[in-house]
């Protein structure tokens, strides 16, 4: 009985014993790592291959998938409304990043000297990067609103001003999802590019100050250049921020999804109509890897650029 | 050098005062208070009662809690609130364990295939979301996750970004204190546990406010993945609400406040601490 009992927990454990420190390591590391591959092989990698597949197959979740070759991206390339889509998609990222680059930078560069009640001005900005996107689309689509509901047009009319149809014109409704989306996201931008100047060293401007440089000066020969990095930075989250808008478009045009005529629809919302309205979910697959590829396209050209100043 | 210090001294007085400044000054604190006027004109008519929503007075004439008792009245939100609590923290507590393990793992352990699978963690950065949520989808259908807190989660339990994050700050961790809880004869799991990761707090910190915010306003795929009210979050919650509310405003800025007041109110107690995060995340990152 008991010599039973001791031999089989000494068992494990001197085998465990037998073996030499760095096997034992290396059990460890292995065993740290099991439960995160298996979820990067199951949900990461397996699913990304799954979505080329589906892309080149008619699945529509009733019929199980047929392969189809490239008829899916023949019918995309097709589509006006794809190219609609497509244009809208640009003209976000196009519009929204410079002007929340611009906005962001000159905030924080002023912000960043301000010494009375700067934590108090600084939540202002940071305070709507807090809020939620699906919350934030109503509130702005009520701002939108005609006379005498919406509080744009109300304060245009009190100025003497035209009303604008803002979400209800092709011409407008893009700019006016947009602002939103700018506004949310400037906190972020603002404290990233605070750390960025905070970074650069003080001795730089002491030494240019000495030198008898202006203000404009420093600003374009030493601030610009040494914040290269988190320019770049910034501009690629934000490009891919945009390029990849949906939330602010879904909740501020629910009564027609990316309307008026399509006028503010970018393809994250094109790809949810064709998944989950339309079920066409290989014609949806086709979309992502669309999707997949202009991020790549935008991140591979973060790379190029950051290399080239080393 | 006390001549130039004195200059210096004299410049910087100089600047502070200069009118410049003030107008710098003045025009920041109006271009922040433009910033929150759309959450003041929420609040504000949240308090307002169907009536006065065409007086466009940022202070309500009589404030009333009746939008709010109406809307937090048959619970639901109540229920989203909870669910989107439940699924934010769930989340929040599997990226901070599996993330910084995995980070730790790849930066102070040597063994062949180590740079492989960092790479192979980072290369998953590359792909989008939205490219995932189809295959998700077929996935969570065949194993009966749709509809479920699990079906919610289950895509961010693990991130690059996270692991990548705490690989960086894992890095700076000296290797004497883990080889002297080596000598101790700790296990690797506890050195990892009680050792590494009370080093590098900030970065958790960091990370738990970037994951938490993060799963709380998610929604594409809560949208994608909910069926039945019950168990929205609160996003989709506010969303579908609002829809069917059509045009009262005033119930509409009311659902939308009671999503906005909790991050606002953690926000106002944890300032600097999630300023300090968010710089963290944005630089390392």
């Amino acid at each position: 009985m008991a010599s039973a009992n001791a031999t089989s927990p000494a068992g494990p454990s001197r085998f465990w014993d037998r073996l030499n420190i760095s096997t034992k390591r290396l059990i460890w590391a292995w065993a740290f790592l099991a439960l995160p591959i298996l979820f990067y092989a199951g949900i990461r990698f397996y699913p990304t291959f799954q979505a080329f597949w589906l892309s080149l197959t008619n699945w529509d979740l009733l019929r199980p998938a047929q392969f189809i070759g490239l008829a899916n991206y023949q019918k995309m390339f097709a589509d006006p409304i794809f190219w609609k889509v497509f244009q809208n998609t640009f003209l976000y990222l196009i519009i929204g990043t410079p002007i929340s680059l611009l906005i962001s930078f000159v905030i924080a560069y002023y912000l960043d000297r301000v010494k009375v009640m700067h934590g108090f001005i600084r939540a202002l900005y940071f305070l709507p990067y807090l809020t939620t996107a699906a919350a934030m689309g109503w509130v702005w689509r009520w701002f939108y609103q005609p006379v005498p509901i919406g509080v744009i047009n109300s304060f245009l009319s009190t100025l003497g001003i035209a009303q604008q149809p803002f979400l209800r014109s092709v011409d407008q409704a893009l700019i006016s999802i947009l602002i939103p989306a700018i506004w949310a996201g400037l906190g972020f931008q603002i404290i990233i590019f605070m750390a960025g100047l905070r970074a650069i060293p003080s001795t730089f401007y002491e030494a240019a100050r000495i030198d008898g440089l202006g203000e404009w000066a420093i600003l374009r020969k030493i601030t610009i250049p040494l914040l290269k990095p988190t320019t770049v930075f910034l501009v690629v989250f934000s490009s891919i921020g945009f390029l990849r808008i949906f939330d602010q478009v879904y909740n501020m045009t629910t009564n027609d999804p990316g309307g008026p005529l399509n006028a503010t629809k970018p393809l994250v919302l094109m790809i949810y109509q064709t998944a989950f309205s339309s079920y066409q979910m290989g014609y949806a697959a086709a979309q992502t890897v669309v999707l997949f590829t202009i991020l790549l396209i935008v991140s591979l050209l973060q790379l190029y650029v950051l290399r080239e100043k080393k | 050098m006390t001549a130039i210090t004195e200059t210096r001294e004299l410049a910087a007085n100089r600047r502070d005062i200069r009118p410049g400044r003030i107008i710098a000054w003045t025009l920041l604190l109006i271009g922040g208070l433009i910033m929150i006027t759309p959450l003041l004109f929420m609040f504000s008519t949240s308090l307002k009662t169907s009536g006065q929503v065409y007086d466009l007075r940022l202070i309500p004439a009589a404030p009333t809690f009746e939008n709010y008792i109406k809307v937090l009245g048959d619970g639901r939100f109540m229920r989203w609130f909870l669910n989107s609590t439940f699924i934010a923290l769930t989340v929040t507590l599997s990226n901070v364990f599996f993330d910084s393990l995995v980070g730790y793992t790849l930066a102070k352990f040597e063994f062949r295939g180590r740079y492989f699978i960092f790479l192979a963690i980072l290369s998953t950065l590359m792909i989008p979301t939205e490219m995932l949520v189809i295959p998700w989808y077929l996935m969570s259908s065949q194993l009966g996750w749709i509809d479920s807190y699990w079906g919610i989660m289950f895509p961010g339990m693990m991130t690059a970004f996270g692991t990548f994050l705490m690989k960086q700050f894992f890095e700076g961790v000296p290797n004497d204190f883990l080889e002297a809880a080596r000598v101790d004869g700790l296990n690797e799991f506890t050195i990892w546990w009680k050792i590494a990761m009370p080093m590098v707090v900030p970065a958790i910190s960091a990370l738990a406010i970037f994951t938490f915010l993060g799963n709380w306003t998610a929604f594409f795929w809560p949208l994608i993945v909910t069926t039945s009210k019950e168990l929205y979050t609160l996003p989709v919650g506010i969303s579908s609400f609002s829809a069917e509310s059509s045009i009262q405003w005033e119930l509409i800025m009311t659902g939308a406040a009671i999503g906005t007041i909790p991050t606002l109110l953690v926000f106002l107690a944890l300032q600097r601490f999630i300023v300090r995060g968010v710089m963290l995340a944005g630089l390392k990152g």
